[in-house]
């Protein structure tokens, strides 16, 4: 084994088309057109090449992966290979032959997005009426005896009904509900001033959440994906840069976290170009942010800096223009004042101006991130 | 996904939730049990318990079968104590 650990998970964002409009979705702001996508063959051997580097477990995402023809072969190719997949799916075009033939594949797990706990409020959020959809889906999945996760991105306007959605959660029969509060990239990042919570909202969902969490104990987990901006705490952003995890792009571009994209001045590999060994391994993007050599300021000479890596990277850059600066989201950050100021409100917009729904260049539609 | 309330008795049958894969990884020669949001690195006595939970050998079966490869070891408390901790995390049923 060479002295860089060997990754053990994998974001595959097969497409970032998704007939669902989510505001906060993560992906990109600059969407990658469907005739740019990985074909069905590059994916297959993306899928080899990644459980010969350790890769145990793939997340097929986008966008809404099901609108892969080919999806399928992917998740056979993955199974072969010995990888544990799990679709992650807005629930859209999931019909009963479609998850017969992939658990028939080998699918291991299905992970459905919710918008909120009604069909109304759901479906403001997702930009259409996909509320009964995902209902069906659930069920599908349930019957297909496939273990069900729900993810719900938590933001201004569903907070507050978090413990309807951990019911929505227990009676389609979910085996854990993932609440995760936005985190501001892509999509999310735009539409910012729209989506943060105020700190009063975050404490009563809390609460609630606390709550639920004892009363479903051995029945059903619930994950809270902590805030960013408002405990003065740096997040281990992907378990550190280069460390756990990598994702792959629809393009072929493999980065070290979704939200890398519209980090400057690093060239992401290309699957069709190099080895994924040598890009986890070896390419300047990999190993740019890789360990704690990088550092520099406070977080260099920090006792955490092995903990949090010095939060998050797409943070930083996003809220100081400097990719290698401390994140702001860590109180000791001198750019902490930054995130301050957005969190207690103090920020130019508010509630005015429109939400900027993700659309696809051109004509097509869609959406993606891990939202899913 | 709910755990019996009492301890398992003799007769009980453990079987590995039907998700969650017990393999062994090349890449890092380790075995590990998969699950959808969580991968568990196992030692070599807990993966040899593990592949033993098929549903159709019971507690005492693991047990006997586990004697003849750790002479030495208190196999049936160790084995039982195991198998009640992966139970309550909902790893087998
Ligand atoms: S200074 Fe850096 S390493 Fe220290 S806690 Fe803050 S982000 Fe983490
Ligand atoms: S990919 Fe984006 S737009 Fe589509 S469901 Fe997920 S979060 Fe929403």
């Amino acid at each position: 084994m060479s002295a860089v650990a060997p990754p053990w998970a994998m974001l595959a964002e097969l497409t970032h088309s998704c007939p669902l409009h989510c505001s906060y979705c993560s992906n990109p702001v600059e969407l990658i057109a469907r005739d740019r996508e990985l074909n069905t063959g590059q994916w297959v051997r993306v899928m080899e090449d990644a459980a010969a580097i350790g890769v145990v477990h793939a997340h097929l995402s986008g966008g809404e992966p099901l609108l892969r023809p080919d999806l399928t072969a992917i998740v056979a190719a993955a199974a072969r290979a010995g990888v544990y997949t799990q679709l992650v799916t807005s629930g859209a075009g999931l019909t009963p032959a479609r998850l017969a033939e992939l658990a028939a594949a080998g699918l291991h797990s299905v992970q459905l997005s919710v918008q909120d706990a009604t069909a109304a409020a759901s479906d403001r959020i997702a930009g259409g009426r996909w509320f009964a959809t995902k209902e069906r889906a659930a069920a599908l999945v349930r019957e297909a005896d496939l273990p069900l996760g729900l993810n719900v991105v938590l933001h201004r306007h569903n907070l507050d009904t978090v413990g309807e959605i951990i019911e929505l959660g227990a009676s389609w029969g979910a085996e854990r509900v993932e609440l995760a509060n936005t985190q501001f990239y892509g999509w999310a990042m735009r539409n910012r001033d729209r989506l943060l919570p105020s700190r009063d909202q975050l404490r009563r969902a809390e609460e609630t959440v606390r709550a639920w969490r004892e009363r479903l104990a051995g029945r059903m987990e619930l994950i809270w994906v902590v805030p960013d901006y408002f405990d003065g705490v740096a997040k281990p952003c992907m378990g550190g840069w280069g460390a756990i995890s990598l994702t792959v792009a629809p393009d072929g571009r493999v980065l070290p976290c979704p939200g890398a994209y519209v980090l400057p001045g690093l060239a992401f590999p290309d699957v069709r170009e190099h080895s994924l060994r040598w890009i986890w391994e070896e390419s300047a993007a990999f190993n740019a942010y890789r360990g704690t050599a990088w550092m520099s300021g406070p977080c260099a000479g920090c006792a955490r800096r092995d903990t949090d890596f010095g939060g998050c990277r797409c943070q930083a850059y996003a809220l100081t223009g400097d990719a290698g600066r401390t994140d702001p989201a860590c109180s000791l950050s001198p750019d902490h004042h930054l995130i301050q100021a957005i969190a207690t409100g103090d920020r130019p917009g508010g509630d005015a101006g429109p939400v900027a729904n993700r659309r696809m260049p051109r004509a097509r539609s869609g959406h993606g991130g891990e939202g899913g | 996904m709910s755990a019996p309330p009492s301890p398992p008795g003799p007769g009980w049958r453990p079987r590995l939730r039907r998700a969650i894969v017990l393999r062994h990884d090349p890449v890092r020669d380790q075995d590990l049990l998969v699950m959808p949001e969580r991968i568990v690195v196992l030692n070599e006595e807990a993966a040899a318990v593990v592949r033993l939970c098929d549903g159709e050998r019971t507690v005492g079966d693991i047990v006997t079968e586990l004697t003849g490869t750790w002479p030495a070891a208190p196999v049936a408390a160790d084995v039982s104590g195991f198998l009640v901790r992966i139970r309550d995390e909902g790893w087998v049923g």
